[in-house]
This record gives C-alpha cells, structure tokens and sequence, in this order.
C-alpha cells in the first residue's frame, strides 16, 4: 500500500455512461426554469434519480440503498453540475442523511433515508435567524416539551430551497437556564405543519432563499434527532459533512479550461488571441493551480469521512480555500474577460453566455454560508494550531 | 484514494526526521553559511544512500520512486540541510536513466561511471536548471560543490567534470540570498561529455527539471511548516498590551490561512511525486503546480511568520530569517515564477479538447 490520488481516474470509466444518462433524462428547459425562478432544485430530476437508484448509491439496503456504482453516481451529480443545473435541495438533504446515519434512532435511519432516496423528501437547514448567523448557537427559537410533543416558536433565516422541501432541519433552544451551547435541540419540522409559513428572499446571486416563521408549530418527540439539549454536537456533525464533504459539484473541470477555452477562441484586434497574452495567461495558470489545491483538499476530506472519521479541522481547510480562492477567481476572470465581463446570460453575445457573470455574483455567498471564513480560520486556529480561544466563553 | 503513507514510507519518514534533527540544528545550518554546504553532513547523507535511492537497484541504487525522495526533501527543508541532496539525486536519476538507455556507447558508459561513483559517494553530481548560455551555466544549484554537472548546451545534453570544486571553498560560490552553494559553470573545453542530443535530450532534461520541481516543493513545504511552527511558538510566549499577541485574531487568522496553504501544498507535491512515479501524462504538470504553490505558500508563511516576530524577525539572532531567505531564493533559481505560472496554462490548455 502506497499514497494513490487516483480519483478523478476512477470516475473516468464512469463519465461516459453518466453523460449519456443525463443526455437522456435531462430537460434543458430546467436550467432556464432554475433561473427564472431562483430555486435551485427540481423535483422531477430528483425523482428520475431516485427511479434509477442513483440516490441510493452507496447507502446501506435496509435504508433504502440501491446496487448502483457510488462512482457513476458521483459522475452523474457531476455531469449535471456541468451541464448548469443545480441540486441544493439535494445537497442539504444528503448532509442531514448522513447526520441522521451518525446520530439518528434505528426507525429514524429507516423512515426518512429510505424516503430520501426514493425522492419524497427533501429538508432544509434552519440553523441561522435574523439575529444569529456565525454565532449559530445564540438561536433564539424555542421548543418547549408538551406530553408526548414539542410546540416551536420563532424565525429562521437563509432556509433556502424551503419551498420545495417537506422539512426544515431546525435548531432549537430546549433550555434557556445553562450556557448557550448545551441548551439545544435539532428536529425535523414538516413544511405542511399548521403554524409554519414561508416568505421569499433575493439574493445577489440569482438564488431565492427564504424566511420561516413558526408560531405554535407541534411536532412529535419522534421528529427530534440525536439527544434533548444535544443539539449542538448533531448541529456539528452536519456541519463536516457541509464543509468538507458533501455531495455536489463538479470535481473535474474548473472555471480555469471555461477562461482558457474563451481566451483561445477569442481574438483582439492585433490578431493574437486572448490566450496568447502571458498576462492572461498567467491569471489562468494560477486559478488551475488554486483549483487543484482545493480539489485535494476536499478530496482529502472525504477520504477521511470514509474511513469513518469526522474531519472537522480537514473540512473547514477544503471550504476555507476553496471558497476564498473562488471568489478571486471569478474576480480574475472578469478582468480577463475585459469590458464584456459586465454581460449578463440576457445580454446577446455575452461571453460563455454569461456564466461567469452569473457565478461571479453566485461565489460571493460561498464565504458566508456553512461557517464563514472567519469561524473557519478559528477552528483551524485554535484545533490545528493550539491557539487560545478569543472569542468570548460560552455564556447565557 | 489513500493518502497515508506505506509503512515503510513512514518509518523512512520518522527516520529522517530524528537524523535531520540531530545532524541538522540550526547552529549547523549557520555554521555552513555562506557556501550552504557541511561536507561532513554530507558524508552522512551519502552513506544513508539517499541521494540513489531512487536509482535502479542494477546500477547500485534503491530502486525507490520519487514519493520517497519526497519525503527525504520534506524532512531536510524542514531542517534548511546544507547539502544539496535533491540536486543530487535528480543528476544521478537522469543519468542512470541515460546509462541504462543505451549501454555500448561512451557517453552511455561515461554516465555509468559517474552514476557508480555517486552511488558509491565518492562524487557529487548536479543539474543546471536553465540551459547554458555561451559556454556558461550560470548559476547552477550545488554548481560551487559539485564534481560533476549536467547541463543543456544547445540541443545537447552535456556531462562536465568540475575537477577543482572539492574540498569546495566558499570563493567558488556567487554570494546569493539563500546561503546556497550555487555557481556559475563552464560547460566547455576538454572535460566535457556529450550524453545525448536532440529530442532524446531534450525529454530527459525537461523530467530531471520536473523531478526537481517536485522534489523542491516537497522541501519548501517541510521550510514552511517549520516556519509556521516558529511563527505559532513566538505568538504562544510574547505578550503585548498584558495578553499573548496569539491571542489576536489577526495573528491567528493569517496562521491558519497558512496552515490550510501548507496542507495543500504538501498533498498538491505529494499527488505530483506520485504522478511521476506511475508516469501518468499528468505529471509534467503536477509537478509545476506543486512547485509553484509551494514556493508561493513557503515565502507567505516565512514571510508572516517573521513578521509576528517583530523586531526580533529582523535581527539575524533569530531563526526565522534563516527560513525567510530559503523560501524565496530556492525556488528563485528556476526564474520568474509568474512567467512559469503563464507557461504551465498553455501546457494544460493549448490543446485541450473540451
């Protein structure tokens, strides 16, 4: 046994058929349909996924896990990712999947994994409020034990594709009277409940996102994940799994061959092409090799959750860089793409029909969501490196 | 994927580590300056055997790939070692690559001999980085130690025996930023050796480059974690306004930056050795991409580290400046990086086909 890297040789095999899968199922007219509406999920595509066990890849059977290859699935979710359409919706659900396999009771596993995977469920992250955002724990919705239920108050912010999801993974203040950590509870909040309601938020980056609303929202004690006032450590365990290891997004082809491939075919008016001018060229150089730094990174952290490990410190690293290194590349690019960098995807003749616009304005909430850089570079700091805490201690 | 090492690598690892400590204190490094060598350490280095451990068994040496070259050039950037082993190592590998090629003629039976020799310790072979110019490498690494050097003249590839360089005095090297033993050497006259030309030089010239690259990347990533640790002790003892100036977000914010950078560095240089060591297509290219963010992330990390020195950083009491100059004049040797970085987009992108 050696060091080997050979991932992206081992989807290899699989991209072809992948491709042909999502020739054969994808309707162009969602990618249009995604725009349009700023949510960033379709329902029938995960339902197409879900009849071809593409979902169920890699999960156990009696969870409701399919035979096929977690490979071909990942180059699917790849081939989709290329070909424009987005499944946030399904990239939350998988994290709290996979929360639920950690920390879930045996009928939770089987009643919402096996759900999931057939396409019937979708959830949604109501972590943040209007008042809490990095310092995730200082939620003040509360659930208050009533018998055999819990009655929710309160406001969630960011519960972003919430208006296609049947859940709202939601964080929740079980105790008030003990330090702000060890007061919390996760559960799984039905969007249909009596009680809940829904107001849409626009973003810079085209993505509708959402305010919820509980007021006197009833949920069984059986709707509750991991322990009662344990809500901080299941809240944790999502959080890897959002940094450094969830599903989604293209782990092959970078934003530098989409710039180099324009500055190729593009000419100026001395006849060289863009591509030809080595301060284009250099820009290029270095957001390839930024590309492949973050791709290891992240690489390096689903290796580890692999092996069954939790890689907290390892994940925040992959977010961290991919996300800030992101956001100067598409800076870059636009630069490079010279005053036709302002079209947009509307704009007739827009350079990549204005995908980079597009995700230029889409990178800047990579920074925030998920644990912003600054909470990142903390746990780093202080888990990596031993350095003293400095934000201030737990209080009430 | 698997990205632990094999356990030989990790006993190779934790083997050089301790040697490298131990013969290689800072007061060592210091003592070596300003030629950047200690022959007896090299002596040392030459019975572990480590700069042919990458060389075919037949030929004398340890049939290893480049990964545990790696990992030798990690732990003796960790230390700054004042012995020019990855230089070395990438000489004796071309030039039993070329021995092994073609054994009946004399250029092949001239690099047998030097590769013998070397594997043996009795001679000392590096590589000019950059093809000579007139009938002049300049500033070849380990040029003012070594007995032999290879080089690039024209379409050749040429063997020149420096014969007066040891026992080497500090005069034969060009002052330089990074105390290290380079020189300017002449790639003329009777001792030079032509050891192949044309496209057969050329493609053996430009791997030995790329070795070097990688095997640069892998020191300048053991530079700058050692450089980050000097940075996080310093910040962990000084107290500024009653507290430890760790303690501030800004110090700890630019540590972990680094920390992240290091980490990719050194998985980007290890993907790279292995990419050479399974002569993937990809390799060439790894191994400019790991050389260049690792010289970009060593300078950043020595660079700040440094600084939350204070004024102390400055002084040259103190070690980090030690590391500070390496991690800019090592990879400084190859030339301008941003030149490097336009070329690397055009060997990925010129022809790609999606």
């Amino acid at each position: 046994m050696t060091m080997d890297f050979s991932l992206a040789d081992e989807l290899a095999e699989h991209r072809e058929a992948a491709r042909a899968w999502v020739d054969a199922n994808l309707d162009p007219e969602w990618i249009e349909e995604q725009h349009r509406t700023g949510t960033h999920e379709t329902p029938e595509l995960r339902a197409l996924m879900a009849r071809d066990g593409i979902l169920g890849a890699g999960w156990p059977r009696e969870y409701g896990g399919s035979d096929v290859d977690p490979r071909f699935a990942e180059a699917v979710r790849d081939a989709i990712a290329a070909a424009g359409i987005l499944m946030h919706g399904w990239v939350t659900t998988a994290m709290v999947l996979h929360t639920i396999e950690h920390v879930g009771t045996e009928e939770q596993k089987r009643e919402y994994i096996s759900a999931a995977l057939r396409g019937e469920l979708l959830v949604a992250l109501g972590y943040s409020e209007p008042d809490s955002g990095s310092d995730v724990a200082a939620a003040k919705t509360t659930a208050v034990r009533d018998g055999n239920e819990w009655v929710i108050n309160g406001q969630k912010m960011f519960t972003s594709t919430a208006q296609v999801c049947s859940l709202v993974f939601l964080l929740a203040r079980t105790n008030p009277d003990v330090p702000k950590h060890k007061g919390l509870t996760m559960f799984l909040v039905p969007t249909d409940s009596p009680g809940y309601e829904i107001q849409p938020i626009h973003t810079l980056g085209g993505q509708r996102t959402n305010a919820t609303f509980y007021t006197d929202v009833r949920v069984p004690d059986a709707a509750r994940i991991g322990d009662i006032d344990e809500g901080w450590g299941v809240m944790n365990v999502a959080l890897v799994f959002e940094r450094g290891v969830s599903e989604g997004g293209s782990m092959v082809n970078g934003v530098a061959a989409d710039i180099a491939a324009w500055a190729r075919d593009t000419t100026g008016p001395d006849g060289a092409t863009r591509f030809d001018d080595p301060l284009v060229a250099e820009r290029i150089g270095r957001i390839a090799v930024e590309e492949e730094v973050g791709r290891l990174l992240r690489q390096r952290g689903m290796w580890l959750a692999e092996q069954g490990g939790l890689p907290g410190v390892e994940g925040s690293m992959a977010k961290l860089f991919a996300s800030e290194a992101s956001q100067r590349h598409y800076s870059d690019i636009l630069d490079i793409l010279g005053a036709e960098g302002v079209m947009q995807r509307e704009a007739v003749g827009a350079p990549l029909a204005g995908k980079l616009e597009n995700e230029f304005r889409e990178s800047v909430v990579s920074t925030i969501y998920g644990g912003s850089s600054e909470i990142l570079r903390e746990i780093v700091a202080e888990r990596r490196l031993g350095l003293p805490r400095n934000r201030p201690r737990a209080n009430r | 994927v698997d990205l632990n090492l094999s356990e030989d690598q990790s006993a190779l690892r934790d083997t050089l580590r301790d040697f490298f400590a131990k013969e290689s204190p800072p007061d060592v490094v210091r003592d070596a300056e300003p030629l950047g060598f200690d022959a007896a350490l090299w002596g040392k280095v030459a019975d572990l055997g480590l700069c042919s451990i990458a060389v075919p068994e037949a030929q004398g040496g340890g049939s290893a790939g480049l990964q545990e070259l790696a990992i030798a050039a990690e732990e003796l950037g960790r230390c700054l070692a004042p012995v020019p082993l990855i230089e070395a190592a990438v000489a004796n590998n071309l030039l039993a690559s070329l021995s092994d090629a073609a054994t009946d003629d004399a250029s092949a039976v001239a690099a047998s001999a030097v590769v013998a020799s070397a594997v043996a310790g009795e001679r000392l072979a590096t590589l000019a980085l950059r093809p000579a110019v007139g009938s002049v490498a300049r500033l070849v690494p380990a040029g003012a130690v070594a007995d032999v050097v290879v080089a690039v003249r024209g379409d050749e590839l040429v063997l020149v025996q420096q014969r007066d360089r040891r026992p080497a005095r500090p005069a034969d090297a060009v002052a330089n930023l990074g105390s290290a033993p380079v020189a300017d050497c002449v790639v003329d006259g009777a001792d030079v050796l032509v050891l192949a030309n044309g496209p057969r030089a050329r493609s053996a010239y430009e791997r030995a480059v790329r070795e070097w690259q990688v095997l640069t990347a892998a020191a300048l990533v053991g530079l700058g974690t050692k450089a980050l640790e000097m940075g996080v002790d310093y910040t962990m003892q000084r107290h500024a306004f009653g507290v430890l100036i760790a303690t501030f977000q800004t110090i700890q914010h630019r540590l972990a930056d680094n920390a992240t950078a290091l980490d990719g560095a050194r998985l980007l240089a290890f993907k790279a050795a292995w990419a050479a060591d399974e002569e993937l297509p990809t390799a060439g290219t790894l191994a400019t991409m790991a050389f260049l963010f690792a010289a970009e992330t060593a300078f950043k990390t020595a660079s700040e580290s440094l600084h939350f020195h204070g004024g102390y950083g400055y002084t040259l009491e103190y070690d980090i400046q030690l590391y500070f100059r390496r991690a800019k004049a090592w990879p400084l040797l190859l030339g301008d990086p941003r030149a490097e970085y336009s070329r690397l987009a055009h060997r990925l992108f010129d022809s790609q086909e999606t």
